[in-house]
Formats: C-alpha cells, sequence, structure tokens
C-alpha cells in the first residue's frame, strides 16, 4: 500500500516538477520582454538627457537678453537671433493656419464622405506615398510652385514685375504646409477612425444630417487625436532646413518680417550658418540658438498636450 | 492607434516633463544671465553710437559664393546701423546658384570666388542683364598638417599634384613615395567636397584641371570636419580656406607651397600660388535704378567698407585697384 502511494506520489510530483521548471521559463522570458520594454522607453529619454546636456554645456554662454533682441553679426558678442526667432514664429503661424483646415478638411472627406471607389484609395495610397517623400524635393517643388509661380508650363502667375510669392516668408510656410500635409491627414484620419460608429449611429438616430454629425460628434470625439497629429507636424516643420534653403531663405537677414511677402530667415538656418563658421565663438551661439528652437518645440508641445486635455475634457461631457 | 486615446495620466505626466525641461533650462539660463550683462551693453553702445539720420530706403538683395559672404555680411552690417530703414538680405547659393539668381534678375549684386564663365555670360546676355564685375580681395587655401607633423614643411606643386592627382588614386599610399625623405607612413587625406568652388580652384590650381582630384580622401562640406580630421593624425594633410586655418593653428601647422609662406602679403600679391581673387558682381540696372544698390556698392568700395577685407580674415586687392574699380562703378552710373 505504502509503495504503492509513494510510486503515484512520485508520478504526480515528476509531472508537477516538469510544469514548474517551464513555469519559471516563462516567467524569466516575461521579465526579459518587461526589461526589453523598459530599455525601449528608456533610450529616448537617455538620449534627451545626454543631449540637454551636451547643449547646456556651451549653449548658455550667449543665451542673454540681447540674443533675443539683436540681429546677426559677424562679431559673436553683439550677434543675436531675432530675425531667426520672428522669421520662424512668422512661418509656423501660416503652416499652422494652413494646414489645419486642409489637412482635416481632407481626412473629414476621405472618413466621412468619400465612397470607397478606386480613385479614393488612390488618394489614400499617394498620401500614404508623399508621407515618405525627402524633403528637399518638397523644396524643390515650392520653389518652382511657390517662388516663381509657375507649374512648370505656360506664364507664370504675375502681378506687375514679381511672380509668384518670390523668396517670402508665404513661399517658405507653403512649403512647409505641403510637407507635414500628409502627415496631419493620416493622423486626422486615424482619430475620426477612432470614433466609435455608435456616436455617429446616435446621431443619425435622432435625425442628425451629416454636417450636423460631423461637426458637433465626430470632430470633437476625434479633436485629441488630431491635435497630437498636428503637433508632431509642426514639430517636424520647425526644425527642417533643406526646403527652405531650397526655396530661398536667407542668411543674413537683419530685419524681423513685417508682411508676409517679406524676405526671411530660420532658426535652423542660423544655427547651420553659425555652425560652419572657422570660430569656434560662433560654435556657442549656435548651441544657445539650438537651446531656444528646443524651448519654443517645448513650449509649443505643452500649449498643444494642455488643449487636448481641455478638448478631451469638453468632449466627454 | 492606441497612442490617440492615451489616457489623461499619461498627458498630465508628459505636461510635467515638458514643463520641467523649461524650468530646468531657464533656470540656467538666468544663472548665466548676470554675467553677460556687460557684454550686452557693449553690444547695444556700439549700435547706438552711430546716430546718423539717413533718409535711404528700399531692398537690397544678395547671393552667391559662401567665401565672398563673411565680407558682405561685414559691410551689410554695417551699412544698415547707417542706412536703418534699408534691408540688405545676403543667401548663400554658392558662385554657381548666384550667378543663377543674379542673371534671372532677381538679385542685384552676386558674390563670386571665381571670375564669371562664358555659359553664365551667355545667360545674363539672354536675360539682358548688364553687370560690372570688381575684384574686392583674395583668399589663400592653406595647406595644412597636424601641429605635430615635422617632415611636411614645403611642398612643391608638383609634389601636391603627387598626392592629390586623379592617377595617384590607390597607388600613391605612403609618404616615401611623395618623397624619399619623408617616413613610410600612410596618406591620410582631407579635403572639400566635390561641389565647393574650393575645391574647383585646388584641382585647377594643383593638378591642371578644374574637378580632377583622387576619390580616396575624406572630403566634407563642412570645414571644421576637416579641420578635426587632420588635427586627429599625425600623418595626415588637408587643404581649406586660409580663414579657417587662422582659427585652429593651435592644433594645425600651414605647409609652405613652393617655398612661400600663406600670408597677407604673399596673397595679395600673387606670389603664393594658391590664392584666388574674390568678386562681386553689380547689376548695372540695379546701381541705375536703385539709390540704396548705389549707395551700398559706394559703401562697400569705401576706405571704411573695403577695410572688412581684412577684418574677416582675406587679403586686399591692391590701392591702385580699388581705384579703378571705383572709377568703374562711376562711369557706369553716367
Amino acid at each position: 500500500m505504502n509503495d504503492l502511494t509513494g510510486s503515484s506520489r512520485t508520478d504526480i510530483s515528476s509531472q508537477g516538477s516538469m510544469f514548474k521548471t517551464s513555469l519559471a521559463l516563462r516567467h524569466f522570458r516575461g521579465r526579459v520582454f518587461y526589461g526589453l520594454c523598459l530599455v525601449g522607453s528608456l533610450v529616448g529619454i537617455v538620449l534627451l538627457l545626454v543631449l540637454m546636456n551636451d547643449i547646456r554645456q556651451d549653449g548658455f554662454e550667449y543665451f542673454s537678453s540681447h540674443f533675443f533682441t539683436n540681429y546677426p553679426s559677424r562679431k559673436p558678442e553683439i550677434a543675436g537671433f531675432r530675425g531667426a526667432i520672428m522669421g520662424t514664429l512668422w512661418v509656423m503661424t501660416i503652416v499652422a493656419a494652413t494646414s489645419f483646415p486642409i489637412g482635416v478638411g481632407a481626412a473629414v472627406y476621405l472618413e466621412e464622405y468619400a465612397k470607397k471607389t478606386r480613385l479614393t484609395s488612390l488618394i489614400q495610397m499617394n498620401i500614404s506615398n508623399l508621407a515618405g517623400v525627402p524633403s528637399i524635393v518638397f523644396g524643390i517643388l515650392g520653389l518652382q510652385l511657390f517662388v516663381r509661380g509657375t507649374i512648370g508650363y505656360g506664364p507664370a502667375i504675375c502681378i506687375g514685375e514679381s511672380c509668384g510669392f518670390g523668396r517670402s516668408v508665404m513661399s517658405g510656410a507653403l512649403t512647409l504646409t505641403l510637407l507635414i500635409l500628409p502627415v496631419v491627414i493620416v493622423a486626422s484620419q486615424e482619430a475620426i477612425k477612432s470614433v466609435p460608429p455608435s456616436i455617429r449611429e446616435a446621431s443619425y438616430g435622432v435625425g442628425a444630417t451629416r454636417w450636423q454629425t460631423v461637426s458637433s460628434h465626430v470632430l470633437p470625439q476625434a479633436m485629441p487625436g488630431i491635435m497630437t497629429g498636428m503637433i508632431l507636424a509642426l514639430s517636424r516643420a520647425i526644425g527642417e532646413t533643406a526646403p527652405i534653403i531650397m526655396i530661398g531663405a536667407l542668411t543674413f537677414v537683419a530685419f524681423s518680417p513685417e508682411t508676409p511677402l517679406d524676405p526671411f530667415t530660420a532658426m535652423p538656418i542660423q544655427v547651420l550658418n553659425w555652425v560652419s563658421r572657422p570660430q569656434a565663438e560662433f560654435h556657442d551661439l549656435a548651441a544657445t540658438g539650438i537651446v531656444v528652437l528646443l524651448i519654443t518645440l517645448l513650449t509649443m508641445n505643452t500649449l498643444a498636450v494642455v488643449l487636448r486635455i481641455k478638448l478631451g475634457r469638453e468632449s466627454a461631457r | 492607434m492606441n497612442i490617440f486615446n492615451s489616457s489623461s495620466t499619461l498627458l498630465k505626466e508628459l505636461i510635467v516633463i515638458n514643463v520641467l525641461t523649461l524650468f530646468a533650462l531657464t533656470v540656467v539660463a538666468c544663472g548665466s544671465d548676470s554675467e553677460e550683462e556687460n557684454v550686452s551693453e557693449v553690444g547695444s553702445a556700439s549700435s547706438s553710437s552711430s546716430n546718423s539720420i539717413s533718409n535711404l530706403s528700399g531692398d537690397i538683395a544678395i547671393d552667391g559664393s559662401s567665401t565672398v559672404y563673411p565680407i558682405t555680411e561685414a559691410v551689410a552690417e554695417e551699412f544698415q546701423i547707417a542706412h536703418k530703414n534699408t534691408r540688405v538680405t545676403v543667401g548663400i547659393s554658392g558662385t554657381g546658384g548666384g550667378f543663377k539668381k543674379f542673371c534671372a534678375g532677381e538679385t542685384d549684386i552676386s558674390g563670386a570666388s571665381r571670375p564669371i564663365r562664358d555659359k553664365e555670360v551667355k545667360m545674363c546676355a539672354d536675360a539682358e542683364i548688364e553687370y560690372i564685375e570688381i575684384r574686392v580681395g583674395l583668399d589663400g587655401l592653406a595647406v595644412v598638417k597636424n601641429r605635430n607633423n615635422n617632415y611636411l614643411n614645403d611642398l612643391t606643386m608638383e609634389q601636391l599634384s603627387k598626392v592629390w592627382g586623379p592617377a595617384s588614386e590607390d597607388l600613391v599610399m605612403k609618404w616615401n613615395q611623395v618623397d624619399l625623405s619623408f617616413p613610410a607612413e600612410d596618406i591620410d587625406l582631407y579635403g572639400p567636397g566635390t561641389d565647393s568652388g574650393t575645391f574647383d580652384f585646388f584641382t585647377e590650381e594643383v593638378n591642371g584641371e578644374a574637378g580632377a582630384s583622387r576619390g580616396d580622401y575624406t572630403p566634407s562640406e563642412d570645414d571644421n570636419v576637416l579641420v578635426t580630421g587632420v588635427a586627429g593624425n599625425e600623418h595626415s594633410l588637408g587643404y581649406f580656406g586660409f580663414a579657417y586655418y587662422s582659427e585652429n593653428t593651435d592644433k594645425l601647422a600651414v605647409v609652405t607651397v613652393n617655398g612661400v609662406t600663406p600670408s597677407d602679403k604673399t596673397v595679395g600679391d600673387g606670389s603664393y600660388l594658391l590664392s584666388r581673387p574674390l568678386f562681386i558682381y553689380v547689376s548695372k540696372k540695379s546701381i541705375t535704378e536703385k539709390e540704396q544698390v548705389r549707395e551700398f556698392v559706394n559703401y562697400y568700395l569705401s576706405d571704411e567698407g573695403i577695410a572688412m577685407v581684412a577684418e574677416v580674415g582675406y587679403s586686399n586687392v591692391s590701392a591702385d585697384e580699388l581705384k579703378a574699380s571705383r572709377k568703374a562703378v562711376d562711369e557706369a552710373l553716367q
């Protein structure tokens, strides 16, 4: 009897031990995966800290009020960033004002109005492809379309002697708008898709028209997602150099633009110019410029996040 | 797409991180602010010192070579202090890119680190753009070595050609192949990229044909990268504008060419072989029709304006040539 129970016990326990081993392994695998995820999310933060520390070391030597009030100069101690800051602010304001309505409009059309035809899927595919086009290509397009005011065939659109928008704030802003539109459209589409169909159905159910449904239910619900897309897109636009160099943003501009048709320079261009100079003082000035660019970017992000939370609360009500 | 629906706690954390970063940056900024105050006073003092009132207004569009840029920038800076209502813009499109805009009538003045080419002359003629060519200064190319290198003191043009020539690629790899007195160390070369005017000039002077160069060197459009490269290897050689050498004399030493050391004098009189002229091309139409452009060019060629050439590190043209340039401008105005 005893022997029998004993052997049966060992049978069970040996089976059990087999399960125990694999359980430990599975737990181990789980921990490894957790570790990988943690490392993945820390990489970004660590890199940001390293970057911040790096620019903190030489970035603040020239950080003072005159850096914001003076225009560029050949003398590093009086050189300032004002023209570049004003240029970037002008450009980004126009980019936000044009890319938001066009981008959201396109997304609403594609998601809410357009029938699934071959044409719409072609449009859809092209928008995704455009998101991957190198920025310099948009610069070449902008030079032709906005600066010179022609589509490559036929005469240019001219008023008096000036054709197109010339090398102005407007040309730069419209070029950057083209550059970020695909991102805005795709992000807005995803946000609109994530609004549950039940909300639309309920709205139609009480007799609302399509316009009423879209404007008072779908868009407010999708707005936080759309805002995230806008932030990402604008953050990309503010640091772009290649396309605006292509359309002819200038390097030495010792005044602030007063109308959208004035010539301009932008923060990344000024930084690029300072970095490529022989004198070490200008390299420190460039670092200070990067700090200002970073602060502008973070301020923009914070503003957008606050806006997101506010909009999120309102739509939840 | 879950990231668009992330919970509001995540958003709050994002805000906290952003605000903290901003705060950290501004705190450090304020700390260093006080030290800089005297500097900013110097700045405002010098800009308010010239209070001459001028009625001159209007835009002046300048583009062209990045080598001429520092001179034009300095002149433009001083000009705008005296004439507050004028707006001078200076771009860097390169000599060729500058001429494209100049001959399309888009700019008033174009900087160039080489004389205008036949193709560009034709382009300007087709668009009926007449211009005045003015030599404003000279720029020496410095051939540089590492500070610790003790055998590369002088190279002849033939030796330079042997080092940099297209035929030397994969063949001349050790310094003793260039001269028997040199050690058998690997040759390590740094130079500007093929798009640069400096590259065109150097290859034309040394190898006899613009653009003819060996390909197995480290190219960079950023001269600071070349400085770092040469400073990092005792047996390396590089070339770039003299201004970059004079800012880095602690890391680099200059190699004399045919026994001539590049200096203000040798570059100015042309006895240093690797010196090139710097030009501005001024549109005759702009100078006659636009008062601000006329004043700008006059200021550029005035004693005060032309002094900028030396201030930014280039060599002046002779006094006679300057006089001739001033006369050419006056004649164009009649």
